[in-house]
């Protein structure tokens, strides 16, 4: 640093003369400590009051709600809402007590459809990014057309499913039920328990291109050579999959699970654009679980009280998954 | 460094899990500042339900008269026409941030629960006074504007009331009169159904239509949803029979099985295009009307009773509907907003808002008006008069809608799905309802 700074005539008086001798105007306004290690803090500041403005007030709010008693009576002047202790917890934590069991069923039923959107959007996914890697007539147009679903507004596209699987009128009945003749009866897909497949399926559709789009990039990364390698020592396609692409696509999918995971596990907009505010019990998913016991009900210390619990399980997920696939990955590397 | 990255990561996901969470916050200034003096020049904010057939029509209706509360007072009003899916929402949050606007509507079966939050200016007899006078009103529309024993938390703007609406063709081919019973709507019901043709239309996974119905049916067998003290009671006979009752429309073949996933008014266009004979509505002419149905088709009787010409509990035929005009307490505009109130309240103004949106006027005074003498209207006026009761004006009224609401709908999936719903099924539904509600 010093050795580039110009040359100055007259020596500096202070401590630190030699060291700061390229900042000696600034000297009179700003304190030596500052000077030494200050300013990078001094520039963070900004980004570290809007953290705290948009990130870790509002959290720290959510919270404190979950240990207050706020229900309708105080929603008026929070600040007066009585302290409830754990009982928000506790009541959110018997599951042998009617609330606690609705939301460990809401857990379950999550939890299963999460797993069941993200796999299958995720073998989807990269089935067709395999797919669309050899170049043929017509792939970017079949690759715009994959991400449709991924670029349309989540409240149209749900809506559209919505009356596609009306049980009248709909044209998922009317291509089974009328035009193949699968089933004996027109079944309803938004109550009762077909309902959790409609979830699935919509959930799938306007997920799985996010997951082709990312390992599509993925692939791009891999180079030609190892397949061209591969296949003059005789591998097939499935063999230069599994021993290829995959191990590359790891990173990738690393994260591309996680992300899927915490956005499918938390997605509101498909259930309540479906099924509106009151999910079929078979579709109970666990946001909008939350969102009937705070907003509908005006308990936003229970439903608060719900959401901490929610994303304490979302750290322990994500803590044990990365820790998990680093040291996988790490052992890869060695 | 592998650790460093875990950690960033957790802190990362923990940060966009929690924003989620908290709801706004922050406290309301309490500052119900009555301006004393002249009001002119004032503007108010005024949050209008959506009443006629779009949010843009409302705005029609409403426009010419803020208007002319502007010429008569000079004080403007600034409206905003909000849906019915946004509006106990939006309230929520004016409640708790303070920020809302001077004057409202709200659905009556709210008015408890709002009145419970504090955030609505109480109607006085002082506030009463400002306004004209509280014997103006009806009194079923009063009982329906907060709890027994409190002053009123807003006051009756429009009034609706639940009738038999039938076809009147449909009931001729068949050589039938109006029900006047169950047990005949029953048997006219299962007459009229031919195939794609129903008999009665129901609103099966609308919440706030099943609690309208089974309260009034659990009513006719003298039961209510909550205790004296304000405690639910779902569970008792007379209510599992009433919930019971109304499920059975799909389940024994009156309805159709697709009713059950209905929540968009279906119900009114399966009517006013000739696929259901019958259905038990509040105030449709417009919409049966926008529906390419004229009203000589179709005639408008009160909802059976048990027996016959039942009196007291047994003949309550509906819930007092409506909507409520409430003060926000925080209003800087106190005295202008009671002027808007007085206003809109006013004959004149009950006679046009009312007959614009098919509605009956909450203001006796304003009900003598020839457009409120139609068949259809009188039938609903007397019904109003003589055979409505208020929704229960409790403040966990919100959570009644919604678990007992629900537990319908779930009721009707397992009928519309060939389950069977017996005592016990539906019993053991109010019991979990009833488990969900909270303890106070």
């Amino acid at each position: 640093m010093t050795a580039t700074a110009p040359p100055r005539n007259a020596p500096e008086a202070g401590p630190d003369s030699g060291k700061s001798a390229g900042r000696g105007r600034l000297r009179p306004r700003i304190p030596a400590r500052l000077r030494q290690g200050g300013l990078p803090y001094l520039l963070l500041l900004p980004a570290v009051l809007l953290e705290l403005l948009i990130h870790i007030v509002p959290m720290v709010f959510g919270i404190l709600i979950s240990f207050k008693s706020l229900t309708l009576f105080y929603i008026r002047n929070w600040s007066t809402a009585p302290w409830s202790g754990f009982d928000n917890y506790k009541i959110a934590v018997k599951i042998h007590q009617p609330i606690g069991q609705a939301l460990l069923h809401s857990f379950w039923v999550t939890l299963e459809f999460t797993v069941l959107s993200v796999g299958l959007s995720w073998l989807i996914g990269t089935a067709a990014a395999i797919l669309m890697q050899e170049s043929f007539r017509g792939r970017a147009v079949m690759r715009a057309i994959f991400l449709i679903p991924y670029a349309l507004p989540v409240y149209a596209t749900v809506i559209t499913w919505t009356f596609m699987f009306q049980q009248n009128t709909g044209l998922v009945n009317h291509v089974l039920h009328d035009q193949l003749h699968l089933t004996s009866d027109k079944s309803f897909w938004l109550i009762g328990s077909n309902s959790f497949w409609a979830l699935v399926i919509v959930s799938v559709w306007k997920s799985w291109p996010f997951a082709f789009l990312a390992l599509m990039a993925g692939l791009q990364n891999i180079p030609r050579e190892l397949y061209e390698a591969a296949a003059m020592d005789g591998a097939g396609v499935w063999q230069q999959i599994r021993k290829i692409t995959m191990p590359s696509l790891r990173p990738v999918n690393q994260v591309l699970v996680l992300v899927l995971f915490l956005w499918t596990f938390n997605d509101f907009n498909t259930p309540f654009v479906l099924f509106g505010p009151s999910a079929p019990h078979q579709a109970d998913l666990i946001s909008i679980h939350i969102y009937q016991s705070s907003f509908i009900t005006w308990n936003f210390g229970e439903g608060s009280a719900m959401s901490v619990l929610l994303l304490l399980f979302l750290l322990l997920v994500t803590a044990v998954y990365l820790l998990i696939t680093s040291r996988k990955r790490g052992d890869a590397d060695a | 460094m592998r650790t460093n990255r875990v950690i960033a990561a957790t802190a990362l996901v923990a940060a966009l899990g929690l924003t989620a969470t908290a709801c706004g916050g922050g406290s309301s200034d309490d500052s119900s500042g009555k301006s004393g003096g002249s009001d002119k020049g004032v503007t108010l904010t005024y949050w209008a339900s959506n009443q006629g057939t779009s949010l843009d029509n409302d705005k029609q209706v409403l426009t010419p008269e803020l208007q002319k509360f502007q010429q008569q007072t000079g004080i403007k009003v600034k409206l905003e026409v909000v849906g019915w899916a946004d509006l106990l929402n939006r309230i929520l949050a004016a409640t708790t941030s303070g920020d809302g606007p001077d004057v409202l509507n709200i659905g009556n079966t709210w008015s408890a629960s709002l009145q419970a939050t504090g955030a609505l200016l109480p109607f006085d007899s002082t506030n009463f006074t400002a306004i004209g006078g509280q014997d103006r009103f009806a009194k079923s529309a009063i009982e329906a504007a907060g709890a027994a024993g409190k002053d009123p938390a807003a006051v009756p703007l429009y009034s609706m009331a639940y009738g038999l609406y039938y076809n009147k063709q449909m009931f001729a081919a068949a050589g039938l009169q109006p029900p006047k019973t169950w047990a005949e709507l029953d048997t006219d019901a299962k007459k009229l159904t031919k195939g794609n043709v129903h008999g009665i239309a129901v609103e099966g996974s609308n919440g706030s239509e099943n609690i309208h119905h089974a309260f009034v049916l659990a009513k006719q067998r003298g039961s209510d949803w909550f205790d004296s003290s304000g405690k639910p009671t779902f569970t008792t006979d007379a209510n599992v029979a009433a919930v019971k009752q109304y499920v059975d429309f799909i389940a024994d073949g009156e309805a159709a099985k697709g009713d059950a996933e209905y929540d968009q008014n279906q119900t009114i266009t399966d009517f006013a295009t000739g696929k259901a004979a019958m259905m038990m509505w509040q105030s449709a002419a417009t919409s049966i009307k926008s529906h390419g149905m004229s009203p000589d088709q179709y005639g408008v009787v009160p909802v059976p009773t048990a027996t016959e010409g039942a009196t007291g509990d047994a003949g309550i035929t509906s819930m007092v509907a409506g909507i409520n005009m409430a003060v926000f307490k925080s209003t800087k505009h106190q005295s202008a907003a009671l002027k808007f109130v007085k206003f809109m309240t006013s004959t004149p103004e009950q006679k046009i808002l009312n007959k614009a949106y098919g509605s009956i006027p909450p203001v006796t005074e304003a009900q003598s008006d020839p457009a409120f003498q139609t068949a259809d209207l009188k039938t609903l006026s007397s019904v109003l008069a003589n055979s409505a009761s208020p929704l229960p004006q409790v403040p966990n009224e919100s959570q009644f809608e919604t678990t007992v609401g629900t537990a319908i709908k779930d009721l009707f999936a397992d009928a519309a799905s060939g389950k069977s719903v017996t005592t016990d099924s539906v019993k053991a539904a109010l019991q979990k309802a009833q488990s969900q509600m909270p303890a106070s």
